[in-house]
C-alpha cells in the first residue's frame, strides 16, 4: 500500500502535466493568429535556433552516415549485397535516422535553451516586467520560440540528412571505390515521395515538440535557480519521451497511407 | 490598531483625489492566507509606505494592484479603474499609467540598455505622440537617473546599483503618474541605498508622481514616507507618519522599529 501511492501519485502528476501542456498547446493556436505579429523576434530565434544548431547537427549527421556505412559494409558484404549500400543508407537516414538524431540534438540545445532562458526570465521577474510594460509575455517569448523551432526543424534535418549522406559517400569512395556521383545516383533512385513526406512532415511535429515543451517547462518554472535547472533538465527529458511517441505514431500513419 | 492622525501636514499629497483604493482584498495560496482584507488609499502626490516582514504579502499585493496575480476577492481600483473588469486592452492602457520598480532590477539579460528602456514604448507609441526617434525620451530618462554614459551597455556589464537606476528609468519612461517600487533598496549597500532613495524622492518632485513603497528597509521607510502602513497578519494592523509609529507602544509596531 505504502509503494503503491507515490505511485499513484507519479501517474497522477503525468497526467495533470500532460492536460496542462495540451491547454499551453491550445493557447499558442489561440495566441498565434491574433496580432500584434511578433516578426522581428520570430526571425531573431529563427536565426538563433538555426545558426547555433547547425554546427552541432552536421558534426553528428556526418558521424551517424560515416558509422552507419563503415558498419553495415562486413555484413552487406557477407552477403554479396554491398551494391545496396547508398539504398540501404539513403533509405533508413532519410526516412527515420536523419530526423530522429536531429530532433534529439536540437531537443538537447533548443528545448534546455528555451527552458533555461525562460526559467530564468520567470525567476528574475522579467515575464511580469514585459507583463507590465503591456506586452504579452505568451506571444512575445513563447509564440515567437515555438513557431521558430517548428520552422527551423526540418531545414535542420534536410541539412544534417544531406551531411549525413555525404559521410557514407565518403566511406564508399575510400572503402568501396564508388564515385560521389554513383553514390548519390543510387541513393536518389532508392528515395521517392513515400519517404520524403512523412519525414518531412514529422520534422515539423518534432519541431513543435520541442518548442512547446521548452516553453511550457520554462515559462512555468517555479521560483528559484533550482527551479531554472530543473526546468532546463526536465525540458530535454520531456521533449526527448515525446520526440519517440510522435516518431511512432508518424510511422503508424505513414503506413497506413504508403503502406511502407 | 492603530490609525492614522492627521498624516498629511507639510506633504504633497492631495486628500481629494484617491489615485489607487483597495478594499477587504483576500489572497491565499493554498493554505497559506496571505492578505486577510487589507485595505488601502493612496493619494495623489503621496509617497505611501507599506511596511512588513518578509513573506507578509507585501509584493503579493502590489502585483495585485497591476493585475499580475489575481485576488482571491477584494476591490482594487487604480485612477478610478476597477482591476477586475478590465479586459487586457484596456489594463494595458491603464499599465502604461504604472511604472513598476522590481526588486531585483527584472532589466532583460539579452537587451542593451537602450533596448531596455525601448521595450514599454513598443505598445505605447500612441501615447508619446507616435514619436519615430526614441533617442531623446531614453536619453532623458537616463539623464533622470544619471546614467547616459551606460546606453549601449549590457545589463550584465552594470553594478546592482546601476541595475536599479536603469530599471527606475525604464519605469519613467512612459511618463508614468504612478510609480511602484518593490522593496527598491534590497540587496544594495547603505550608501547605494541611500543614493536610490535620494533619486526616487527627486523624481517625484520632478514628474508630480504618486509613489507606493513597499519595503522592509526602516530608513528607507523614514526617510521616503508621508504615511506608512504596517502589513501584519494580511491586514493593514497600523498606519500613520513614521513619527507616529515610532512611539508607538504596541510589541507588533515596536518590533518593526527595534533597532
Amino acid at each position: 500500500m505504502n509503494t503503491a501511492k507515490p505511485i499513484l501519485g507519479g501517474i497522477k502528476q503525468f497526467f495533470i502535466e500532460i492536460g496542462e501542456l495540451a491547454y499551453f498547446a491550445g493557447r499558442f493556436f489561440k495566441e498565434l493568429f491574433k496580432p500584434p505579429f511578433e516578426l522581428k523576434e520570430l526571425l531573431r530565434q529563427c536565426y538563433n535556433m538555426g545558426n547555433r544548431s547547425l554546427i552541432l547537427v552536421l558534426v553528428t549527421g556526418f558521424i551517424i552516415g560515416l558509422v552507419l556505412t563503415l558498419q553495415s559494409r562486413p555484413t552487406l558484404i557477407e552477403f554479396g549485397a554491398e551494391s545496396w549500400m547508398p539504398n540501404m543508407v539513403g533509405i533508413s537516414i532519410v526516412r527515420e535516422l536523419g530526423p530522429v538524431i536531429t530532433a534529439l540534438v536540437c531537443a538537447g540545445r533548443i528545448a534546455s535553451g528555451i527552458g533555461a532562458e525562460l526559467g530564468s526570465m520567470r525567476v528574475t521577474e522579467q515575464i511580469d516586467a514585459m507583463e507590465v510594460s503591456g506586452t504579452n509575455p505568451f506571444k512575445y517569448l513563447v509564440v515567437t520560440r515555438i513557431l521558430a523551432a517548428t520552422l527551423m526543424l526540418p531545414l535542420l534535418v534536410i541539412m544534417g540528412d544531406a551531411i549525413a549522406l555525404y559521410g557514407s559517400a565518403l566511406v564508399e569512395n575510400f572503402k568501396g571505390e564508388v564515385s560521389f556521383q554513383l553514390y548519390f545516383n543510387r541513393v536518389f533512385d532508392a528515395l521517392d515521395y513515400r519517404d520524403l513526406i512523412p519525414a518531412t512532415v514529422k520534422s515539423f511535429f518534432f519541431g513543435f515538440a520541442i518548442g512547446l515543451v521548452g516553453c511550457f517547462k520554462g515559462y512555468y518554472s517555479k521560483k528559484g535557480t533550482a527551479g531554472v535547472g530543473l526546468a532546463a533538465n526536465t525540458a530535454v527529458v520531456f521533449t526527448s519521451m515525446l520526440l519517440f511517441v510522435i516518431d511512432f505514431i508518424a510511422v503508424f500513419i505513414s503506413d497506413i497511407f504508403y503502406d511502407l | 490598531m492603530i490609525q492614522e492622525k492627521d498624516s498629511f501636514k507639510n506633504t504633497m499629497a492631495d486628500k481629494s483625489e484617491v489615485i489607487i483604493h483597495i478594499k477587504d482584498l483576500y489572497k491565499s495560496f493554498g493554505k497559506n492566507h496571505v492578505l486577510n482584507g487589507f485595505n488601502m488609499k493612496l493619494y495623489k502626490g503621496e509617497n505611501l509606505v507599506v511596511m512588513g516582514k518578509s513573506g507578509s504579502g507585501k509584493s503579493v499585493m502590489i502585483k495585485c494592484l497591476v493585475g499580475l496575480i489575481q485576488p482571491d476577492s477584494g476591490y482594487i481600483s487604480v485612477m478610478g479603474n476597477e482591476i477586475k473588469m478590465m479586459d487586457r486592452p484596456t489594463l494595458d492602457i491603464l499599465r502604461s499609467e504604472i511604472g513598476f520598480l522590481f526588486q531585483g532590477s527584472a532589466l532583460y539579460d539579452s537587451m542593451t540598455v537602450r533596448e531596455n528602456l525601448e521595450f514599454p514604448m513598443r505598445r505605447h507609441k500612441k501615447k508619446l505622440g507616435n514619436i519615430s526617434d526614441t533617442t531623446p525620451l531614453v536619453l532623458e530618462a537616463l539623464e533622470s537617473v544619471g546614467l547616459v554614459d551606460a546606453i549601449d551597455l549590457m545589463p550584465e556589464e552594470l553594478s546592482g546599483g546601476m541595475k536599479r537606476r536603469v530599471a527606475l528609468a525604464r519605469t519613467l519612461i512612459l511618463r508614468p503618474k504612478i510609480i511602484l517600487y518593490d522593496e527598491p533598496t534590497s540587496g544594495l549597500d547603505p550608501i547605494t541605498a541611500k543614493e536610490i532613495i535620494e533619486l526616487m524622492r527627486s523624481i517625484q518632485k520632478k514628474y508630480g508622481t504618486s509613489s507606493l513603497i513597499i519595503t522592509h528597509d526602516v530608513d528607507c521607510a523614514r526617510v521616503i514616507s508621508e504615511r506608512m502602513i504596517l502589513l501584519v497578519d494580511g491586514i493593514n494592523y497600523a498606519q500613520g507618519t513614521y513619527d507616529e509609529l515610532v512611539k508607538s507602544n504596541d510589541p507588533k509596531v515596536e518590533a518593526f522599529f527595534k533597532k
